[in-house]
């Protein structure tokens, strides 16, 4: 379809003897939001780890743009696709600016060291960079270590780090479980004020409320299998399966 | 025997001053040549065994890397020394001096592949698939991302090789260049006075790595007051 930012197609990851993911098929379509919930050790990381080659699958296709997703491609594939990981993963060894620059510095064409050209274009990016920053909150951290900052300060620039490509798709992996409660919000925050601005995004989540609120469409997975998937109403109004009732049941008290 | 043995020693340095500063500069040229050189070596070694992929040529290169760091460390320095000179590279007109700091660094290179590969394992796998999933090929996420904070790791042990390095050198009389240890072993030749020189080679010795012991200190502390 050619409104399908990344179709997955009969998905199946095995670990060894494991079968992590059986036959997962979901079409994320442009501007759409998915959250995808599901207990602990159901396949929810492996199945958007898979979504941009950091896992490779067993069989079945994952497409991007209606472009299977190869060894060849990944890389400039990649460069379109955001990620946002569970434990931030920023670089230590660069300050704030740079953790965000170095991805489109590094992809953007090659000009030669201190020309008019390279200090043109490094200019344009560190204001791109600036400006976002100053967008989710961290206008003053730019020349920071990451690991100076807050929990929540970290996954905004990781946040930031993944927007500065301009992604047609962001990704994340349970982006506040590593966080302290009073930074959740701040994150979730970030995350629905880019839903507003309609990016694509699929969003693996153990918070209901907020995955009831920003997502468009709600995918349960159990087991490795989708098992329910519909809008936040049906499921969490109306959940069909009595899998999905238990957990559902389990995690809203 | 330790008659004088102040004066003796300040007789010795002042006669014999250009000769050992020359001998002294071999020294350090042979350390600080053969570091740098293992140090590139090391580090293609260390990216070649980091690389994940199951391909013909990382197999070959890995196999490589196994072959020359298993040899290199598997055999006495002096031996490597001695054959690249006499065997491969004297006949061929290659100055002594430049075999000495090949042979070193060939050697020093074995070494810091396993510094530095221990150095790139305790990176958190985390920082590699980062860098994947910003469409960084594994090179360059070696390039920008991990193999910065590995070198960063590795400061204290690769300085421990400078060292070790350093006192190793003092081999390299059996290939004809005259370092410091060669060279106070000529002057007790002709002077016939065994105490003096070889007490005084010891101390330099002593001294050198003190001094270096302090650089490597305070080059710690300007890295590593940064952030964690
Ligand atoms: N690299 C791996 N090698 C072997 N088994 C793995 C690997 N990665 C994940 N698994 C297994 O696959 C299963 C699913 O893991 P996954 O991380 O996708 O679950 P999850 O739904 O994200 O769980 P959580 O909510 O705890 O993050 C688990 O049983 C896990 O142990
Ligand atoms: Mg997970």
């Amino acid at each position: 379809m050619e409104n399908n930012v990344i179709e997955v197609k009969n998905l199946v990851k095995k670990f060894g003897k494991l079968t992590v993911l059986d036959d997962v098929c979901i079409d994320v379509k442009k501007g759409e939001v998915i959250a995808i919930i599901g207990s602990s050790g159901s396949g929810k990381s492996t199945l958007i780890r898979c979504m941009n080659g950091l896992e490779t699958s067993t069989s079945g296709d994952v497409l991007f743009n209606g472009e299977l997703l190869t060894k060849g491609n990944i890389n400039k594939k990649r460069q379109k696709i955001g990620f946002v990981f569970q434990s931030f993963n920023l670089f230590p060894n660069m300050n704030v600016l740079k953790n965000v620059t170095v991805a489109p510095k590094t992809h953007g064409k090659f000009q030669f060291p201190f020309t008019q050209k390279w200090k043109k274009a490094k200019q344009e990016l560190n204001e791109k960079a600036l400006e976002m920053l100053e967008k989710f909150g961290l206008g003053d951290k730019a020349k920071e270590n990451p690991n100076n900052l807050s929990g929540g300060q970290k996954q905004r620039v990781a946040i930031v780090r993944a927007l500065m490509s301009d992604p047609e798709i962001m990704l994340f992996d349970e982006p506040t479980s590593a966080l302290d409660p009073e930074m959740v919000k701040e994150v979730l925050d970030a995350i629905k004020s880019l839903a507003d601005k309609g990016m694509t995004m699929v969003i693996v989540t153990h918070e209901m409320k907020f995955a009831k609120s920003v997502a468009d469409k709600i995918i349960y997975i159990d087991k490795g299998k989708i098992i329910e998937s519909g809008t936040p109403e049906q499921i969490f109004n109306n959940p069909q399966c009595e899998r999905l009732k238990e957990f559902l049941s389990k995690i809203l008290d | 025997m330790w008659d004088n043995f102040w004066s003796r020693s300040w007789t010795v340095l002042t006669e014999n001053s250009s000769f050992l500063w020359d001998a002294l500069q071999n020294t350090l040229i042979i350390t600080f040549a053969g570091f740098a050189l293992g140090l590139v070596i090391g580090t293609i070694l260390a990216i070649i065994n980091a690389n994940p992929s199951k391909g013909i040529f990382s197999r070959i290169a890995k196999g490589f890397a196994w072959t020359y760091i298993l040899i290199l460390r598997g055999t006495p320095i002096v031996v490597q020394m001695l054959i690249l000179f006499f065997v491969f590279l004297g006949p061929q007109g290659v100055e002594a001096l430049n075999v000495a700091i090949l042979a070193f660094g060939l050697n020093s290179g074995a070494r810091s592949a396993e510094i530095l590969r221990g150095a790139i394992g305790s990176i958190d796998k985390g920082q590699l698939e980062a860098g994947r999933a910003l469409g960084f090929s594994n090179f360059r996420t070696m390039q920008k991302v991990v193999l910065p904070q590995a070198y960063k790791n590795a400061i204290p042990a690769l300085g421990n090789e400078i060292i070790a390095l350093l006192l190793a050198t003092s081999v390299v009389g059996f290939i004809t260049v005259i370092d410091i240890t060669r060279g106070m072993q000529l002057i007790v030749a002709r002077t016939f006075d065994v105490l003096v020189p070889y007490m005084l080679l010891a101390f330099i010795y002593l001294v050198l790595v003190y001094i270096l012991t302090l650089v490597l200190k305070f080059f710690e502390k300007v890295v590593f007051k940064h952030g964690k």
